[in-house]
């Protein structure tokens, strides 16, 4: 158990790229997690999914000596009753966001931290749905939430000091580092990075260069570790697509309106590096 | 290292694993690589790209590649793969012969 917040139990609500992550990451680190989803074959999936990004985070030395967290999938809510914290990583659309938001607001006790690991969506309008605004907070986790230490921590205007207090408590647990920010659409990474993305799509669109190359350049000449379409293809193109049109429905920046190319790959199946294919081919690629 | 193992296929040996993965890397990084070549120091091989090594090395020579034996520096070169499977095969067939 971590140090400064023993007696962790956390629930992930959303069994995903981004929820299976953050499972991995807690369990990793001895935190017993309760993993719930809508659906046993998404939970089947996710079990075999946090096995192997637990061995992943082995083999990058990114975990610490001692035993893992147990961990326990279902498909009720209901599970999450007695989690110390609930973080809700479902799809990128606001309504289902609220929606079980609400659902989880209304299952744990007062007193339970409620984390959001919304990319995009202002704070302070998912903690309409829930029934105590202030113990919401966002933490905008990686990908890949165990490899990669700094996390994004947004305090909405509703959210209390008492409820930033708990969520250092569980980072610290986690071997995070938070980075706190204010409430805004996109907050500041990806108010930052999906406009990039985008135009880098339309750089390839418009021939001006492969995605090999666009990378490339950003990672040879601008020092990025992963360039911007490696990174879409990580993030998945169809989440970075509602992404996308969050910051657009919201900011009215063109900069921000999904370009052809992407919609084009989501259309066609080719969502990135969960299917296989995206920028690049999985199958072939070393990446 | 030359030890044999029944197998319907070429026998195992250091110099087989070493030439297979050279092969393997370079059709996948469209690059030539040497077998004391770090991988990730030359950036041919992202972290997440390695863990598809761990499960390639495990499904092509049918080994567990768990506990502390799961650990960078075992991949860090062709070599060092060549190795661990060596020595995780060595290790397989002594239990089975004991």
């Amino acid at each position: 158990m971590g140090v400064g917040y023993a007696g962790h139990r956390l629930a992930v609500v959303g069994a995903g790229v981004m929820g299976t992550n953050i499972t991995a990451l807690a369990v990793g680190h001895g935190v017993p997690v309760v993993l719930v989803d809508v659906d046993e074959a998404v939970l089947s999936t996710a079990r075999e999914a946090v096995r192997l990004k637990l061995r992943h985070a082995q083999l990058m030395g990114a975990l610490p000596d001692g035993p893992h967290g147990e961990l326990v999938t279902s498909v009720s809510l209901g599970d999450a009753a007695d989690a110390t914290a609930v973080i809700e990583a479902v799809t990128e659309l606001p309504s289902v966001k609220a929606e079980v938001l609400a659902k989880v607001s209304a299952t744990v006790r007062p007193g339970t931290l409620l984390v959001s690991n919304t990319s995009c969506i202002p704070i302070d309008e998912l903690a309409s749905s829930v029934l105590r605004p202030s113990e919401l907070a966002g933490v905008h986790f990686m990908n890949p939430a165990y490899l990669i230490k700094p996390v994004e921590v947004i305090r909405g205007p509703r959210t209390d000091h008492r409820t930033m207090e708990t969520v250092a408590g569980l980072l610290a647990c986690l071997g995070r580092r938070g980075l706190v920010v204010r409430d805004g659409t996109g907050f500041v990474i990806n108010r930052l990075l999906h406009p990039l993305i985008n135009a880098a799509a339309m750089v390839v669109a418009e021939g001006i260069a492969s995605a090999e190359v666009v990378d490339g350049l950003l990672e040879g000449c601008l020092g990025h570790s992963t360039g911007p379409l490696r990174t879409a293809d990580l993030i998945g193109l169809d989440n970075l697509v509602d992404s996308l049109n969050v910051l657009y429905e919201r900011t009215g920046e063109d900069s921000c309106r999904p370009c052809g190319l992407l919609l084009e790959k989501v259309r066609t199946g080719d969502l990135g590096r969960k299917s296989g294919q995206g920028f690049y081919d999985y199958g072939k690629v070393a990446s | 290292m030359t030890t044999e193992y029944a197998s319907a296929v070429a026998p195992v040996t250091a110099e087989a694993v070493e030439s297979a993965l050279t092969g393997f890397l370079a059709g996948r990084a469209g690059a030539p690589v040497e077998a004391d070549q770090d991988l990730f120091a030359s950036g041919l091989v992202s972290s997440m790209f390695a863990m598809q090594l761990v499960v390639h090395l495990e499904e092509s020579y049918g080994i567990a590649i768990v506990g502390p034996e799961l650990k960078l520096d075992n991949f860090r070169t062709v070599g060092a793969m060549a190795r661990l499977v060596m020595r995780l095969r060595e290790a397989a067939g002594e239990v089975n012969d004991g």
